[in-house]
């Protein structure tokens, strides 16, 4: 199955400076670990990445000398702790493109994010006999949201469906879109398989009609350059810990005008302004949306990664996990028992691949036994696989410090596979 | 390597390949569904149960080879048995491997059951062990919910 492989960050210039990949491994101390007396191989990062050194010394840095609540304090340390919090507010306000640090709200998670979106934006706009139009291809959080608002508000979920490479039906989105669409919720990119969507493309078309547009970003935070400017999109929701940041820590990007119509999303300390028994006034976007006291280590640590990335160059990862993705599909396609699910046109490192007459399970654990991490199961995308009439897949997501020298023993270890089941 | 050894042996990837009472019972006497939501593995176990003994068992399904070489041996290992002693076995094979206890010792003899003694060094597939277990357990009481190992 050939597949052709374009530039995923569609800004690809000729000049991008080679990535330094030794220097890069370096910076993250679990890849010289071994497991299973095999030195690691980490092909997870569609699950969750590893951590630069910097991130990890931001955290200490936090707890050890600037440790204290934020916004409220008169005293060094909270000072310092909400400067460094608000600071990280700023770097993911650049790293989104955004016009304003206001427009982030830091959230646990973009799976938070979305529920964020749903219960706040949704529950003030969606109305009995709305719709709200997701895709076939994306990850149960951004699904199961959208059908608690529907059975809160009467709307209706309806679907765009998915070719058999994996891509979006554009033609079929423009007719599921109508007077009735409010909110448009799509992936960036596709976990399970891969896929680049058209973000730009489709909130053009759902802004015609009228509809809200959340992207989904997850997993394109570590992958591509991401304007939600050039984008256009209402919405934008990152999670941490897929782009070298710690757990526990997200971003969604809103339009300010957006926010500030919205309700709160929970009460509690910090989003008001002032309480009594008769009346709270609520805090200002975003802190209106940042009930209690937030994640500040996470916020730090997400700023560090953020700004990690930016050191290496998002064209220059985008350039170097390109050639890695190609590599890679090419190599594992030369196993003849092999088939890849997922075969866009336009891809980042997410490769789901099915062996014959093996479960993915069984081939995670031999691969596991050789210190090969790839990640085996429905990747929270079990209508992605049922539309391909399968349970389950492998998948291997590589990451901007994966070499060509582990995508070899990958292939490697798929043959020790299936000599296990021959 | 030996671990993986351990796990993959001969028994157990024939049992896979070839799985022994595989398919429905049409006038079976109990049925229940088991499903893994962790790897999407399903199975469906029926059982024919006169004068509590069990006189006919299979099952029906997707799944890895742990799970399916299992339910095979599994339905071999109960087939003829009393309840009592089907019931016996599993408690046996669960602590074998979800406690590491030597299978040579207290309760009935595993018999081909053994080959699974490894799957207690790799926890991620010890619900790939017990699954079929615990659904043949629910047709076994006529549970109509559905079994799963989350």
């Amino acid at each position: 199955m050939a597949t052709t492989l374009h530039s995923t960050s569609g800004r690809r210039t000729g000049d991008v400076s080679p990535i330094d990949i030794e220097r890069i491994r370096r910076d993250f101390p679990i890849l010289s670990t071994s497991v299973n007396d095999h030195p690691l191989v980490y092909l997870d990062n569609a699950a969750s990445a590893q951590k630069p050194t910097c991130v990890i010394d931001a955290l200490r840095h936090y707890y050890q000398s600037d440790n204290a609540n934020i916004h409220r304090g008169v005293h060094a340390l909270s000072i310092r702790a909400t400067q460094d919090y608000e600071k990280a507010r700023g770097t993911t306000q650049r790293f989104l493109a955004a016009a304003r640090p206001e427009e982030i709200v830091f959230v646990r998670s973009a799976t938070e994010a979305i529920n964020l979106v749903a219960q706040t934006y949704g529950r003030a706009n969606v109305h009995p006999g709305d719709e709200i139009l997701i895709s076939h291809m994306e990850h149960h959080s951004n699904i199961v949201p959208w059908q608690l608002l529907c059975e809160q508000s009467g709307a209706r979920l309806r679907v765009i469906p998915i070719n058999d490479a994996g891509e979006l039906e554009l033609d079929a989105f423009k007719e599921l879109l109508s007077d009735k669409t409010r909110i448009v919720a799509v992936t960036h990119v596709s976990n399970a398989l891969g896929t680049v969507n058209p973000v730009g493309e489709i909130t053009r078309i759902a802004h015609e009609r009228g509809a809200a547009v959340l992207i989904d970003g997850a997993q394109a935070a570590p992958h591509l350059k991401i304007d939600v400017r050039n984008i256009g999109c209402d919405f934008y929701a990152i999670t941490g810990h897929k782009v070298f940041g710690p757990t526990g820590i997200g971003a969604l990007y809103g339009r300010l005008d957006l926010l500030e119509a919205m309700p709160p999303y929970q009460g509690g300390g910090e989003m008001i302004l002032s309480v009594s028994f008769e009346h709270t006034e609520y805090n200002h976007v975003p802190h209106k949306f940042e009930a209690g006291t937030p994640n500040i280590a996470g916020a730090i640590g997400l700023g560090a990664a953020l700004d990690y990335v930016e050191s290496i160059g998002r064209d220059a990862i985008a350039s170097y996990e390109h050639e890695l993705l190609a590599y890679a599909t090419q190599a594992l396609e030369s196993v003849p028992e092999l088939r890849i699910v997922g075969t866009a046109r336009d891809k980042a490192a997410v490769i789901s691949f099915v062996i014959d007459g093996v479960h993915p399970h069984d081939a995670g654990t031999i691969l596991d036994q050789h210190g090969i991490a790839v990640r085996t199961g429905h990747h929270c995308a079990q209508p992605v696989m049922d539309r391909f009439g399968i349970p389950a897949t492998c998948r291997a997501s590589p990451a901007l410090y994966n070499t060509r020298g582990e995508i070899d023993a990958l292939v490697a270890g798929v043959r020790r596979v299936l000599e296990v089941f021959r | 390597m030996s671990d993986l050894g351990d796990l993959y042996q001969e028994l157990l990837l024939d049992h896979y390949r070839r799985p022994r009472n595989c398919g429905a019972l049409d006038d079976a006497d109990g049925v229940a569904d088991g499903n893994n939501p962790l790897c999407g593995d399903v199975v469906r176990v029926f059982v024919k149960v006169k004068g509590g003994v069990v006189t006919d068992v299979s099952f029906e399904g997707s799944s890895c080879a742990i799970s399916t070489a299992l339910a095979s041996i599994m339905t071999e290992s109960v087939k003829g048995k009393s309840v009592e002693q089907a019931r016996a076995l599993f408690r046996k094979f669960h602590n074998v491997v979800t406690q590491g206890a030597d299978p040579s010792e207290n309760g009935p003899p595993l018999g081909k059951l053994e080959v699974f003694a490894g799957v207690g060094k790799f926890p991620a597939r010890v619900k790939c062990a017990t699954l079929a277990w615990h659904t043949l357990e629910a047709a076994l009481e006529h549970k109509p919910e559905p079994v799963t190992t989350e």
